[in-house]
């Protein structure tokens, strides 16, 4: 008994140290985010919050076009996930509940190899085609070449093979079109791995840099991830790494929030992977 | 066997969004980064020399293995200890004990950050006059290196950044699977007296392998490809290219330098790169679905 005790003592101690350390930097960010320039700069750092919150935070808004950053950030993010859970319903649903049509095996194969050319391979070609298209600058090019999704298809289809085919028997006879099946039936049983996936995609995108950072030139069309360097690369010297901190702070929130609010969704929808 | 609809046109339709894209997006341009990789290409594109393999060979020189070795360094101390690290914490986050959820909740967050923002804070942390910890690290050891001008030093403080950023991620993962491991197996061994570790050595190890080897997939490709915000935020490659990955080669061979040909060289060395790892991850462990 004494010895389960001290056991579970021990393990409380480790998290408690692990969370510490994991969440200290975040921690320091914001105190840096309320101090003065001045407060900065003391030796040793001071670790109390400073007085200078609301100064810094619309100071980084103003600096960057804060505003419309965190507005582009969102509205990508938003319609990428949901243009990726739209496509792969529909694909997952054609590959599982139609026959053998034609083309049926290439098609799987064209979507799955999507793992194998992520973005910096193709990177310099799709820009060019990207200024064929006149989309430099443009919501279409932070957007639709984002929209395929084989992870998608994968995750509803493996959901799919697993409803019952009585299921689908009953609602044919009951006259329902494949159209109504879809909406009606699997897109409502699908609703956690829907979460799940809305999660992953709209961080995924949120998270992005390297492509946004290519494809946009205009101060109106860069994300909040562009806003950050941008935000950096105004200092001379000396870093004002308070300001720099509130439009971190900034940029971070949105998706912590996400992830907080959503967190149970991903749990589910990642056990139920597991389990075939 | 799944029950089944009529219809001749349907699929098509249903698939015609998602193959489009992939087909214009993805496929034809990376078919045109080969076909460039054996040009020469005028900065404004308008004329192309073909070099045959000329490309190729300048990837011999030493600013290109120089990025390869950053690479294999980088990400295999990501590979090694961030995975060590947070199996271990994993299994410790797996235990029954009072406000576990509220535990695992402080333990993923981190998963939810972008590598710029945390490039952006481990900059501040790690700044040489300011920061917390270059301050804790002179406290304890008198001196305080410089990463911004000592390379090795840079790659050390990018490393630990990238790892922090990777911890909820892995986290979820592991105890994922640590979740799928029968509690029988376990008790049985117990009452078989099997202690600690060769309960974890004989049964949660390998019935975690399959976790494992995703994990290691997902965090080398994050290594190799998702790193670039990080090191732009935090060095922009240097000092004098210590920190110049593969990726961020990349990027500056060709929308800096403008050199086209040369970047799409580069980019069919990821490309074999990541074959070569899709295939593993299909190969042996089939039924663990990729995410980004």
């Amino acid at each position: 008994m004494n010895r389960n005790r001290f056991f579970h003592f021990l393990v409380h101690l480790v998290l408690i140290t692990s969370i510490v350390i994991i969440a200290f930097p975040v921690f320091y960010a914001f105190i840096v985010s309320t101090q003065s320039f001045q407060d900065v700069f003391v030796y040793p750092p001071k670790f109390t919050p400073g007085t200078d919150t609301i100064q810094n935070y619309v100071a980084a808004w103003k600096t960057v076009k804060m505003g419309r950053l965190l507005f582009n950030s969102a509205f990508i993010s938003v319609a990428v996930a949901v243009g990726k859970i739209a496509l792969s319903l529909m694909a997952a649903f054609a590959f599982t509940y139609f026959g053998d049509f034609r083309g049926k095996g290439l098609f799987f194969v064209i979507i799955l190899i999507t793992h194998m050319l992520p973005l910096p391979i193709r990177i310099v070609p799709t820009f060019e085609l990207m200024r064929n298209f006149h989309w430099v600058d443009t919501y279409y090019a932070l957007t639709i070449p984002f929209f395929a999704s084989a992870t998608g298809v994968l995750l509803f289809r493996q959901l799919f093979l697993t409803v019952p085919g009585s299921l689908c028997d009953a609602a044919r006879v009951d006259g329902i079109t494949p159209m109504g099946f879809l909406m009606r039936i699997l897109v409502p049983l699908s609703k956690t791995n829907i979460s799940a996936l809305f999660l992953i995609e709209f961080l995924y995108m949120w998270n992005q840099y390297l492509w946004p950072l290519v494809i946009t030139n205009r101060d109106e069309m860069r994300v909040v991830q562009i806003g950050i360097k941008m935000l950096l690369a105004g200092q001379a010297q000396a870093a004002d790494w308070n300001i720099i901190m509130a439009g971190t702070i900034l940029a971070m929130l949105p998706p912590l929030i996400i992830l907080f609010v959503m967190q149970s969704s991903l749990v589910k929808g990642f056990s139920m992977q597991e389990e075939k | 066997m799944q029950s089944r609809f009529p219809g001749r046109l349907l699929p098509y339709l249903l698939l015609s969004p998602s193959v489009v894209i992939v087909i214009v997006f993805l496929i034809i341009p990376s078919i045109q980064s080969l076909y460039y990789s054996f040009f020469r290409v005028s900065p404004f594109g308008d004329r192309l020399v073909y070099v045959a393999f000329d490309n190729f060979i300048k990837l011999l020189n030493p600013d290109y293995l120089n990025s390869f070795i950053v690479t294999l360094v980088f990400t295999g101390a990501i590979v090694v200890i961030g995975l060590a690290v947070c199996l271990a914490l994993a299994l410790v986050a797996n235990q029954k004990v009072a406000g576990i959820g509220l535990y695992r909740t402080a333990l993923i967050w981190p998963y939810a950050l972008s590598p710029a923002v945390a490039g952006t804070i481990w900059a501040l942390v790690f700044d040489p006059s300011t920061g917390a910890f270059s301050y804790f690290i002179s406290l304890v050891s008198g001196t305080m290196p410089n990463w911004r001008t000592n390379g090795t030093f840079a790659v050390v403080v990018i490393t630990l950044a990238a790892m922090w950023k990777m911890v909820g991620y892995n986290v979820i993962f592991f105890l994922a699977g640590l979740q799928t491991i029968p509690r029988e197996l376990i008790e049985a061994s117990e009452i078989d007296g099997a202690g600690a570790l060769t309960r974890f050595l004989k049964i949660t190890f390998p019935l975690l392998s399959p976790m494992t080897l995703f994990l290691l997939i997902m965090n080398t490709l994050y290594g190799f490809f998702q790193v670039f915000g990080l090191i732009d935020v935090m060095t922009e490659g240097g000092p004098a290219r210590a920190t110049e990955v593969l990726v961020y080669k990349l990027y500056y061979d060709g929308f800096i330098s403008l050199k086209t040909g040369y970047a799409s060289a580069q980019s069919i060395v990821l490309f074999v790169f990541v074959a070569g790892l899709t295939l593993l991850q299909f190969r042996f462990a089939k039924r663990w679905v990729f995410y980004q």
